[in-house]
This record gives C-alpha cells, sequence and structure tokens, in this order.
C-alpha cells in the first residue's frame, strides 16, 4: 500500500477506500457502533460507573463464546452473562466483607477467565482474534444485521429513559421520592451496557470496548455543562473517532480497534488540553490573567 | 401561591408513624417511633448522628420498609402518597453531584418529572412552575447557571425550588442550615413560614439546636425511638435534651449501641 501515499489527495483519501464492499460495511457499522456506545457512555461517565462497563464488557465473554456454540445470537449470551456479572458482584458484596472493586475485579476476570477456556475447548469457528481485538474490516452480513437490531434496541431505550437516567445518575433519592422505580432504572442500565458491549465488540474487541463506554463520555463532559449537548458530543466525537479510525487503519494497515481507540483517546487529550472552560491551558490562563 | 398537590381532608395527619421500627440485618435503627404531624407546621427533627433521624427520613420516604409498625403521608401508604408527588427531599449539599452537567433550570424541572408523561417532555405548565419556584427562592437569574456554579446557599435554594416546583406537601429537609449565607438564611426562612401557612409539613433533620429554637414550632426528639415530640418551648428541656444527647439508658433497646453513635 505504500505507492499509494505518494499519489493521493484529501479526496481520494477519504472516497478510495469506499469502493470496497469490506470497508463501506466497516465505516458504517464502526459509526453506528460509535454513535451507540458514545450515547451511553454519557451515562456510564456521570454514574462512575467505568469499572462496571470494564467488567461487564469482559463478563459477556463466555456468554458469546457459549451462544456461538448454541447458535443463538450472541448478543443473548452476552446480555446473560453480563447482567449475570452484575447480580453475582452485588450478591457476593452484600454477603461477603470484600470490597466492592475487589469483587468487580474479582468477577470479570473470573467470567473472562472461563470466556478464553470455553472458547478453546469448544469446537467451533469462533475468531478469539476476532472477540478480543474485533475486525471491523471482516464484518459479515449476519452481523451487520445483529449489530444494528442492538443498537436500535440501545437507542430506543436510552432515548425514553434518557430524563429519568440522567436523573438516576444525578440524584437517584429524589428520583426515588418521586415514585420512579430506581432498581428498573439500574438493571436497564446494566442491560443496555451489556448489550452495547456486545455491539462494540464488533469493532474494537472486548479489551477495548470498555473505551468505546467512557471515553466519549469523558470528553463530552469537558466540553459542556449542558447534559443534552454532553449526548450530541459524545455520540459525535465517538462516531467520528470511529470513522477517523477506519480510515486510519486502512491507509497505514495498523490494527483496527488500536486505531479507532487511539483517536478518541486524542480527541480526549485535545478537550483535556484546551476545552473552553474546563481544559487545563484554560485555567492557568484564568490564574494568571 | 400554588395549589398543593394533594389536599388534605379533615382529619387526617399529613405525616403519621405508628410504633414504626426498623432494622438493617438485625440492627435496630429506630424502635416504636410514633409520630402524627398534621398539616402546616415546621417540625425539627433533633438528634445526634445514628440516632436514627435518616433512616426515619429513608421510612417516610419508602426507602427501607418497617419490620414493624406502619407510616402513612396524607393517609396514604408512602408509596401511593409517593406517587401523588407528596413527598418532596432537600439533599444535604454534600449529597450533590456538583459537577454534574446540569442547570439551575434543569434541577428544578426535575421536580415536575413524576407529573409528566414517560418522555418527561416539559409542558407549558411544567415550565410555569419552574420560573414561579425560581423566583419564590429569588434564583431567577441564575436558572442558566450550572448547578456547579452555585455557592452552598444557592445551590439549596435551587433544591428546595425543585420542592417547590414539585408542589409536594410534606418536605423533609437534611441539614438544611449547614453552609448556607445569611441571605439564603433569611430566604428559606421567610419561606418556610409561607409553606406552613400554604399548609404543607416541613420536617427538618438537624443536630443544630439553635435553629430549631428559632425555626420550629414543633420538635421531636429521636435516638433510635421518638423520646418526645410537641411544642418546641414544652420539649426543649434540659433534661429531655441530655436524654436525646447521650443520656439514653443503654438497656432500653437491645442493651448495645452501633459504634457510630459515638463517632461525632
Amino acid at each position: 500500500m505504500i505507492h499509494i501515499f505518494t499519489s493521493i489527495t484529501p479526496a481520494s483519501w477519504l472516497i478510495e477506500p469506499l469502493s470496497h464492499d469490506f470497508m463501506r460495511r466497516a465505516l458504517m457499522v464502526s459509526a453506528l457502533v460509535g454513535a451507540v456506545c458514545g450515547l451511553l457512555s454519557c451515562f456510564m461517565t456521570l454514574k462512575g460507573w467505568a469499572l462496571m462497563g470494564d467488567a461487564v464488557s469482559h463478563a459477556v465473554m463466555p456468554g458469546v463464546v457459549v451462544a456461538y456454540a448454541l447458535g443463538l445470537p450472541f448478543s443473548i449470551g452476552a446480555f446473560v452473562f453480563g447482567v449475570g456479572s452484575v447480580a453475582l458482584i452485588g450478591f457476593i458484596k452484600q454477603k461477603s466483607r470484600v470490597k466492592e472493586d475487589t469483587v468487580i475485579g474479582l468477577v470479570f476476570t473470573g467470567f473472562f477467565a472461563l470466556g478464553l477456556v470455553l472458547v478453546s475447548k469448544i469446537k467451533s469457528n469462533i475468531d478469539l482474534m476476532h472477540i478480543l481485538f474485533g475486525s471491523p474490516l471482516g464484518t459479515s452480513l449476519s452481523d451487520i444485521h445483529q449489530t444494528i437490531t442492538i443498537s436500535a434496541i440501545v437507542v430506543i431505550t436510552l432515548l425514553i429513559f434518557r430524563r429519568d437516567l440522567m436523573l438516576y445518575c444525578f440524584d437517584p433519592t429524589h428520583a426515588r421520592s418521586i415514585g420512579i422505580n430506581t432498581g428498573l432504572l439500574h438493571y436497564l442500565l446494566l442491560s443496555m451496557l451489556s448489550l452495547a458491549a456486545v455491539a462494540g465488540l464488533q469493532t474494537v474487541g472486548i479489551i477495548l470496548v470498555v473505551s468505546m463506554l467512557i471515553t466519549p463520555g469523558a470528553t463530552a463532559y469537558l466540553l459542556t455543562d449542558r447534559f443534552d449537548r454532553m449526548n450530541i458530543l459524545a455520540v459525535t466525537s465517538s462516531a467520528i473517532s470511529s470513522i477517523v479510525g477506519v480510515y486510519i487503519s486502512y491507509w497505514s494497515d495498523i490494527e483496527t480497534g488500536g486505531s479507532i481507540v487511539l483517536v478518541q483517546t486524542l480527541i480526549f487529550l485535545l478537550a483535556f488540553l484546551f476545552a473552553p472552560r474546563y481544559g487545563i491551558l484554560k485555567l492557568q490562563n484564568s490564574i494568571n490573567p | 401561591m400554588d395549589a398543593l398537590n394533594p389536599q388534605l381532608g379533615n382529619g387526617t395527619y399529613r405525616i403519621e408513624a405508628d410504633q414504626v421500627c426498623v432494622d438493617y440485618n438485625g440492627t435496630v435503627a429506630l424502635f416504636d417511633a410514633s409520630l402524627r404531624l398534621k398539616g402546616g407546621c415546621i417540625c425539627g427533627l433533633v438528634g445526634m448522628n445514628g440516632a436514627g433521624k435518616s433512616t426515619f427520613f429513608k421510612a417516610l420516604m419508602g426507602f427501607v420498609r418497617p419490620s414493624r409498625g406502619n407510616i402513612r403521608i396524607n393517609g396514604l401508604e408512602v408509596h401511593k402518597a409517593q406517587r401523588d408527588q407528596a413527598v418532596a427531599y432537600v439533599p444535604q449539599n454534600e449529597g450533590i453531584d456538583c459537577s454534574f452537567p446540569v442547570r439551575v433550570w434543569d434541577v428544578v424541572m426535575m421536580g415536575r418529572y413524576g407529573s409528566m408523561n414517560l418522555l418527561r417532555i416539559p409542558r407549558e405548565s411544567d415550565r410555569k412552575a419552574v420560573w414561579h419556584a425560581l423566583e419564590r427562592v429569588e434564583l431567577i437569574e441564575y436558572r442558566k447557571r450550572p448547578i456547579g456554579e452555585l455557592s452552598g446557599g444557592q445551590r439549596k435554594r435551587a433544591f428546595l425550588a425543585r420542592a417547590i416546583a414539585q408542589r409536594a406537601s410534606v418536605l423533609l429537609l437534611d441539614e438544611p442550615f449547614s453552609g448556607v449565607d445569611v441571605r439564603t438564611e433569611k430566604l428559606m426562612s421567610e419561606l418556610f413560614i409561607q409553606f406552613k401557612n400554604e399548609g404543607r409539613t416541613i420536617l427538618i433533620s438537624t443536630h443544630d439546636l439553635s435553629h430549631v429554637r428559632d425555626f420550629c414550632d414543633l420538635v421531636v426528639l429521636i435516638n433510635k425511638t421518638v423520646l418526645a415530640y410537641g411544642e418546641t418551648s414544652k420539649i426543649f428541656t434540659t433534661e429531655n435534651l441530655t436524654m436525646t444527647f447521650g443520656g439514653m439508658p443503654p438497656d432500653l433497646l437491645s442493651g448495645q449501641t452501633p459504634p457510630e453513635e459515638f463517632s461525632t
């Protein structure tokens, strides 16, 4: 691919990859998954669920493997194990004296290890590398259908319950005192997390999916004081990073998941430095005017 | 003046707790607590940390289920009263995530959520209620500010405005006077008297006795149980206060008291 570099213009840099079927699919799936995870990441960062996101995204692994083995859509397996891991975390925390972050770490690594063992033991055509690191460039048509379905469920649910979930993150006591079922919201958010983790698995893989679930939210959080704008910024930055990541991966032949996450991280760093109100450079200005 | 939601019939109490017991996994947090408050009063809930003030609040908000006894608000079970938007909780400033990306307007609008449809899309009446509530707490010019930019007192008023917008008839306030400025304190005391005249019942949880003396017409002394309640002038005796703040016979309940009781 090196020979191309001499002759590409910005336009051809953008257009040329679109002539490939697999690239059109990859870009579409990545942008969609990016947008979905971006929206969810607002709630994850505001609720302080980064570690929970990491846990759930790893814990879905055995679910995906079992679903593959049984011929079920892997979203179902992921859903069961994702929510199951959280229920188990809650149960162990309640019944033992072990601290919560320890329990979270313990449960998700246990589930993840179970997934690894299952992959090696169950005869199937699951590509371990595909699950661990994602492969948007190798997305099949059935994967796309599943990703679109998952994305639609997550987005519609989040949009319907957006205000309630925001209130739940901000002030669960008030939410309960006005008769909102916060237990339901808790599990709703967890379910969406499990589903989004499966969607994210398509593009960046299990190991990096937590980045999709927190970085866009963290970036947007630095840029605004309005929840609505935070949603829009997170979705936009996440979708754009996914698209840019896929392009960079195509042109420079680097691993796609890593490329997407690096772009996201870069955007976060830019916000961290230059955000109008909360960037560190701005802060220094206001101290020494 | 906004109409209360719901009105109180004759002979019904705003808050009626009847021999309420709450225990957490065998540890008694509240024992045999009984209390009746009518509409239109300001009542101080006084006790040490760990005396059961917050447990009592939680029971009134339906967060903990009493192991024995019964609580009614406006004559209804707690969960039904909540659906009527009857109970509003005004949190301590420390309990709020000040960096949350919401504006003052959004916070007060949260008081209307329970009256909205599932999507929580504000109607004209909701916007009016929020505007009116913000005017009453004198924060209307701050409505577009992020909640984190407010001072402690202003933030307290914003949450009070949320309770007003909710049109709650029972207001539960947790340490409302801690960390507020003089202006807020004055405004709150005026608002409390207005609330009282509107028929609301205000329950103020605090260990600050001077404020209770100034603001509350009733007082409830609590130490694992309701030790005494009634008019502030009659209840605030040295004997009662000694009993509330440490003079309790240890064998009254289970012979032991949780360690946090001695932490402050």
